[in-house]
């Protein structure tokens, strides 16, 4: 199975930074999340309700639907965070944040389990400082613009309905979904990002952040 | 006789590919679907902001896992459109967005069409596939509909233009967008009878609109000035205007309850169809999910006694703003002809700045915005709502529902002047204990009286009066030329 992958470009002012990152991955993530599962007898399972919400941006001419799931946003925003803060405030930069679908596969012992992506979403990010209020209520428009197109290529892909894990059994669905969540259950995805310096080489703190991983035990 | 018996058996063979049920579920579907699409698009043309709640456990209404509101006249839009007919092949759906002005220019912003191709896909699974595709393919028109350039302008509608909407089956009408127009294409559904696609097409030529503001003004604090007695969105008997009503109003207006004995199926198996009554496998490789007649027809049938009417679920917590929302009776009752010559009778719900009905009203009274105010604006100030405001919650935008109401045909409403003086308090302001309080006060401020020297009768009759007088005070003058002189070299 090769694993499908999607780049999306944007260039956004410093401040548009969390925004930004925030409807792309929520718009990915709202197509990705389905009802929690609750399996029945008889091999069985009816699906929850997703809710959805509409969110407007502040830095941005935009908005965009995420999933009503306070809990989801706050695993997102974190995650945009500290992306945020590793991209630096007030300078120029360029990074990527990557959301990743990946599938659990149980290996024996001593081998741990394999994570195996079946979907990767690859946000590059172009920071830019602008010098006064004019350009920046310019920048408004045009990134709500942009953010748009972005968001239409998303479904574009997304559409296509190319490989979804298959719909997994009880004791299956943990290596399929993430179903620590109360309310929702986005199949299981992780979130890594990696800042590249203005001269375009990559660094060597290229930081890993670990959402939901074996690993981390 | 034998070759005819071949070829008649080899059609209805053909046509039982589909097993009835699945026939029976794929329709349902389709017409859940189409429903479902519309909601999505009208409520996203509201002018603000939807919030649904997530449920763990499913309600059995929700339709395709996903919390999308069903407002009572855009079903009942719907239906009337759809007339007993699915969206098929050379017969699509269509929403049209419009919008229209306060001085009664309008302009087609956009159009949705729902529409199926020839292309089958037979071996795709009714009951689980198409039904989780067609969820996700409304979580992608979700998205969509707040990137197309109506959105901003739905968000931003209030006294100067409204946003329409109409739904229309058949042929897709693409002209009154302009010349440009882009397509944006949602995404698409295979099915064993064809493909579903859904798709948008939007205007990109908003010429007409550059020259004018369209920002949201405030009215004058305390004085309602109705601009346009005569409706300025009249005439658009065929197009609704995209407001919301919360649920549980002018329920006897639309008889949604059918709906009701038609619940989604919510039961999915992880057993193959042969393996029925099986518990599912451990620790194997998942199953592949079939169709599951069995335990749908079970839900189905387990459900239709005891789940509430699809209409009549109430919304959400979190959309609660919603549920206070105004309103003036929505003109989405009158569809498709004019003049009023539905006599709907219901029960509105009390607005801000709306005088309290005391019983039911008919639509024909509702022609005019704030005809209530219009014929007692003079006297009973015990009833002003101005005055005393009803205890109803106020809304963010009154005006905007009362606007909204006038959407339909006209029904030739009385006479009416041309503007509604309605009585005021300021704030802060006590009983009139004081000859003069803040409240005349301000009114006089407001209003002062014309100067008598700039009125044309007065003028003119001073002016012939003046030619008079002059000879007598040219003597005046004269004889006190002295005095003049001595003034003039005082100032010097």
């Amino acid at each position: 199975m090769n694993c499908r992958s999607e780049v999306l470009e944007v260039s956004v002012e410093g401040r548009q930074v969390d925004e930004a990152m925030l409807a792309l991955l929520h718009t990915i993530l709202l197509h990705r999340s389905t009802g929690k599962f609750h399996y029945k007898k008889e091999g069985t399972y009816s699906i929850g309700t997703v809710g959805t919400q509409d969110i407007d941006c502040d830095y941005i001419d935009f908005s965009f639907v995420r999933v009503s799931s306070d809990e989801l946003d706050r695993v997102i925003r974190k995650a945009v965070g500290e992306f945020k803060d590793a991209m630096g405030n007030g300078t120029d930069g360029m990074g990527q944040i990557s959301l990743e679908f990946y599938q659990k596969k149980k290996s024996r012992w001593p081998f741990s389990d394999e994570c195996i992506p079946w979907e990767v979403w690859s946000i590059k990010v172009n920071v830019v400082n602008l010098a006064n209020e004019q350009e920046r209520q310019i920048c408004r428009e045009k990134v709500g613009e942009k953010l748009g197109e972005k968001v239409i290529n998303i479904v574009e892909v997304i559409n296509q309905h190319e490989y979804l894990p298959k719909m997994p059994t009880q004791s299956e669905v943990d290596n399929v979904f993430d179903t620590s969540l109360k309310d929702v259950q986005p199949y299981l995805y992780k979130i890594t990002f990696q800042i590249t310096d203005t001269l375009g080489t990559s660094v060597s703190t290229t930081m890993r952040r670990l959402i939901k991983d074996t690993l981390a035990l | 006789m034998l070759a005819s018996y071949v070829a008649k058996r080899g059609h209805s063979m053909m046509d039982s590919d589909l097993s009835p049920q699945d026939k029976k579920d794929l329709d349902k579907f389709i017409k859940f679907f189409a429903l479902k699409t519309v909601q999505v698009i009208v409520q996203a043309r509201l002018g603000e902001k939807v919030c649904t709640r997530s449920l763990s456990s499913p309600t059995g209404s929700d339709w395709f896992n996903l919390a999308i509101k069903d407002i009572p006249e855009v079903t009942h839009e719907s239906k009337k459109a759809l007339a007993g007919q699915l969206p098929g092949i050379e017969r699509s759906m269509c929403v049209e967005i419009s919008l229209k002005t306060s001085e009664g220019d309008s302009m087609e912003l956009e159009t949705w069409c729902l529409e199926m191709n020839e292309k089958c896909d037979r071996d795709i699974k009714v009951s689980y596939t198409v039904y989780n595709r067609m969820s996700l393919l409304l979580k992608s028109l979700l998205a969509i509909t707040r990137v197309t350039p109506a959105y901003k302008l739905s968000r931003k509608q209030g006294h100067d233009y409204v946003i329409l909407y109409r739904i229309y089956f058949g042929e897709v009408q693409l002209t009154g967008l302009g010349e440009g127009f882009q397509t944006v294409r949602v995404g698409v559904v295979g099915t064993p009878i064809g493909t579903i696609t859904l798709s948008c097409a939007y205007r990109t030529n908003l010429a007409f609109m550059s020259t004018r503001q369209f920002e949201r003004t405030a009215p004058i604090m305390g004085i309602i000035i109705d601009h346009f007695v005569e409706r300025p969105f009249g005439n658009v008997g065929h197009m609704h205007p995209c407001i919301y009503r919360a649920p549980g109003e002018d329920e006897g207006a639309y008889n949604g309850v059918e709906d009701s004995q038609e619940v989604c199926t919510t039961s999915f198996s992880t057993s193959p169809p042969s393996q029925m009554g099986v518990p599912g496998k451990e620790g194997g490789v998942p199953q592949q999910v079939p169709v599951q007649p069995c335990h749908g027809a079970q839900a189905e049938h387990r459900r239709v006694s005891s789940c509430p009417p699809a209409d009549h679920v109430p919304a959400t917590p979190s959309s609660s703003g919603e549920d206070a929302e105004t309103s003036s009776r929505s003109v989405g009752v009158k569809s498709g002809s004019p003049c009023g010559l539905l006599e709907t009778t219901f029960t509105r719900k009390v607005g801000a700045f709306v005088n309290k009905p005391g019983t039911k009203v008919t639509t024909a009274s509702l022609d005019l915005p704030f005809a209530a105010f219009a014929p007692r604006a003079y006297d009973l100030e015990e009833n002003d709502p101005m005055v005393q405001p009803p205890e109803s919650s106020a809304t963010s935008s009154p005006l905007q529902g009362s606007l909204h109401s006038q959407g339909s045909g006209e029904s030739g409403g009385p006479a009416q002047d041309d503007f509604v003086m309605v009585d005021f308090k300021p704030a802060f302001s006590k009983d009139d204990l004081l000859p003069m309080d803040l409240g005349t006060f301000y009114r006089e401020f407001q209003n002062p009286p014309q100067l008598t020297s700039l009125t044309i009768d007065v003028s003119s009759q001073s002016m012939a009066e003046d030619l008079d007088a002059l000879p007598e005070k040219l003597a005046v003058y004269e004889k006190n030329i002295d005095e003049f002189d001595a003034f003039v070299d005082t100032l010097q």
